[in-house]
């Protein structure tokens, strides 16, 4: 499969590297809203938006930036403008959309400044994306923590009605688990090859 | 220590002004970009030396008889001296011997690896028509399994690889092949082609299967391009400066 | 004064490294311990990068803290943060390449580091410059102390080195796992196994000597 197409950056982001379990990135709200199935279906999406939003929006500042031969603001410019847009996004879907708001609403504070959203920008950046390149890297990222994440609230959900140890409770056990899962994905690397 | 714990709660019982707000934002905003600007100009240099310090080590590593280079730019119809190191999207660096003549061209491929995409950088040498080295620039597979094509016994196989090009020179005389491990061996005596001849073959590290592949294609596919190029238009590259 | 500030400073500084270290306890910063923590080298090289950004931004805010319109912080935080991890990602590229090739993407994500932000928000914003100084310093080296934890057990067992010297000879098969990122859930998931385990006790041994 050619690396540069579409569908190879998309399998690529969501399933051989996935974000959370081989990269690490968004391991906060990874660990901290995988409790409920529902709540965590919900965040996914939301991850899934706000990953498109700062996707274009880093790529179209780096090619100002580039233009304007001033990288050294990179950083600095991405979180800005990464957190204004998804904070007008945000204004704005509240304004026309109340039933959207109230679904994703709550999770969007909470994932503008994660690091799987400003990985995003900064991986896209390092690897030389073009525009439909970086949205194939966006949403491939995006479903792939959807996916990282459904699956442990499920496990989680059935873990409630275990009976764990008390001392194992809690983060450790989850780390445990992403670890178990984590493993399961290793299992996708060697796709397209 | 009493009359701050006051004071702050008090100063925020006001909004402050939007003009304050926006004051106060410049102001930090200002500030830090005159800090990183200075950071920025202070260790430009050395980062570029750094860069190119890593750069030239790789390439005097698959280029062992280069003691110097220069990189030129890979054109539609040949090559074209790059001054500095004004980055370009493909780029092929020139090795020159003690006596300033040219030894040998480093080329870098990359292609898709087990986990990631890999990138390694090859030595050629036109009058040898043979390979002369290869490194790994990058590479995430499996620690232990597939990065072990960063070791010795592996890149051996790429000092001395046949890559004699076709009477026209359009491509490789035989495409450089990946067997399996110590499979270089067994084919080589039965189809009369001893070890001490030229061989296109590689063997691939056990273990390692799908990355070694991964770099004989890459490695390949790169000098099925390259190569006929560079005996073309070899008197290009040969001018130091 | 300084007698009775003695015990008050290493009371905040031990409370970063141990009662309410940022890891371990308050489950802050993970992505950065489970991703660059595969060596002893690269813990420490992020525990530094990460602990300078941290002690300035605090020094910084906490002076400031009188001047900041409270409306405005959070945005003031972000950018005297990002000023900072721009500058120790270029001076650490201009020290060693190798190590920001190791580091990659994961020195410039400090800025989004939780840890950061939230001492500037809870603590530096609402204290004095000295103790958010030392409140930062307790932070930066119970985090710095986190990442050995797992440095250590994971470059030891891995790649049977400590430091990139070899510790078992020869003939160690290595645990290559522990050095993939399975092995980072699975290292951090036992040492918090191991901390929770140890407070368990007290707190059993705590009932038992009241009983």
């Amino acid at each position: 499969m050619n690396p540069d197409s579409f569908a190879f950056i998309f399998l690529q982001a969501c399933l051989i590297n996935n974000f959370v379990l081989s990269m690490f990135l968004g391991i906060c709200p990874f660990l901290g809203v995988s409790g409920k199935f529902q709540t965590a279906s919900r965040m996914g999406l939301a991850v899934i938006f706000v990953m498109l939003v700062s996707s274009t929006c880093a790529f179209w500042i780096n090619e100002l930036l580039e233009m304007l031969d001033a990288e050294y603001l990179r950083l600095i410019c991405y979180i800005a403008v990464i957190a204004s847009a998804v904070q007008l996004v945000e204004m704005f879907i509240k304004k026309f959309s109340p039933a959207l708001f109230k679904a994703l609403g709550i999770f969007l504070p909470l994932i503008t400044t994660n690091c799987a959203i400003l990985g995003l920008a900064l991986f896209q950046t390092q690897r030389a994306y073009n525009f439909v390149q970086c949205l194939a890297f966006a949403l491939g990222a995006g479903v792939g923590f959807t996916i990282a994440l459904v699956i442990m609230a499920g496990l989680r959900e059935e873990l409630d009605l275990a009976d764990v140890p008390s001392v194992v409770k809690g983060a450790a056990l989850t780390l445990v688990l992403a670890g178990i899962l984590s493993l399961a994905f290793m299992g996708f690397a060697g796709i397209g090859t | 220590m009493n009359a701050e714990a006051k004071a702050v709660p008090a100063g925020h019982i006001e909004a402050p002004s939007s003009l304050r707000m926006i004051a106060t934002l410049g102001l930090v905003a200002m500030s830090s970009g005159f800090l990183i600007v200075s950071v920025y100009q202070l260790t430009k240099e050395r980062i570029a030396h750094n860069e190119r310090r890593a750069l030239e080590k790789a390439i005097f590593e698959v280029l062992p008889d280069a003691v110097d280079r220069a990189s030129f730019a890979v054109e539609e119809n040949g090559f074209r001296r790059l001054e500095a190191d004004e980055p370009f999207v493909e780029t092929v660096y020139a090795g020159y011997g003690d006596n300033g003549a040219l030894v040998g061209v480093a080329i870098e491929a990359k292609g898709q690896g087990y986990q990631d995409v890999i990138r390694v950088l090859y030595g050629y040498s036109p009058s040898k028509q043979c390979l002369t080295g290869m490194k790994v620039l990058q590479c995430t597979d499996t620690p232990g399994l597939g990065d072990r094509i960063r070791e010795p016994e592996f890149r051996a196989n790429f000092e001395g690889l046949d890559v004699r090009l076709t009477e026209d020179g359009a491509r490789l005389l035989h495409e450089i092949e990946t067997v399996k491990g110590g499979g270089k061996a067994k084919a080589g005596s039965t189809d009369g082609v001893s070890q001490a001849t030229p061989d296109w073959r590689i063997d691939g590290v056990s273990g390692a299967t799908i990355s070694s592949r991964a770099v004989g294609d890459m490695v390949n596919a790169s000098a099925q391009r390259m190569l006929p190029l560079i005996v073309a238009h070899l008197d290009q590259l040969k001018a130091k400066t | 004064m300084a007698e009775k500030n003695l015990p008050e400073s290493l009371d905040t500084f031990v409370k970063g490294l141990w009662r309410e270290n940022p890891v371990f306890v308050m489950l802050l910063g993970m992505c950065p311990v489970l991703a660059v923590s595969n060596t002893v080298k690269n813990c420490i090289a992020m525990g530094l990068c990460a602990s300078f950004v941290l002690i300035m931004s605090s020094t910084l805010v906490s002076l400031f803290r009188k001047h900041i319109p409270k409306q405005v912080r959070i945005a003031t935080f972000i950018i005297i943060i990002a000023t900072f991890v721009t500058i120790v990602d270029y001076v650490l590229k201009a020290i060693s390449k190798e190590l920001s090739d190791a580091l990659g993407a994961f020195v410039p994500l400090i800025v989004v580091n939780c840890i950061i932000l939230g001492r500037a928000e809870a603590y530096a914003s609402k204290h004095n410059v000295v103790k958010s100084f030392i409140d930062a310093v307790g932070m930066g080296v119970g985090f710095t102390f986190a990442l050995l934890c797992l440095g250590v057990v994971r470059e030891t067992l891995g790649m049977g080195t400590i430091w990139g010297i070899p510790v078992f000879g020869a003939n160690f098969e290595r645990w290559s796992i522990l050095v993939t990122a399975p092995g980072g859930f699975f290292t951090l998931g036992a040492w918090l196994l191991v901390f929770s385990w140890v407070r368990e006790r007290g707190r059993t041994k705590a009932k038992g000597g009241a009983a």
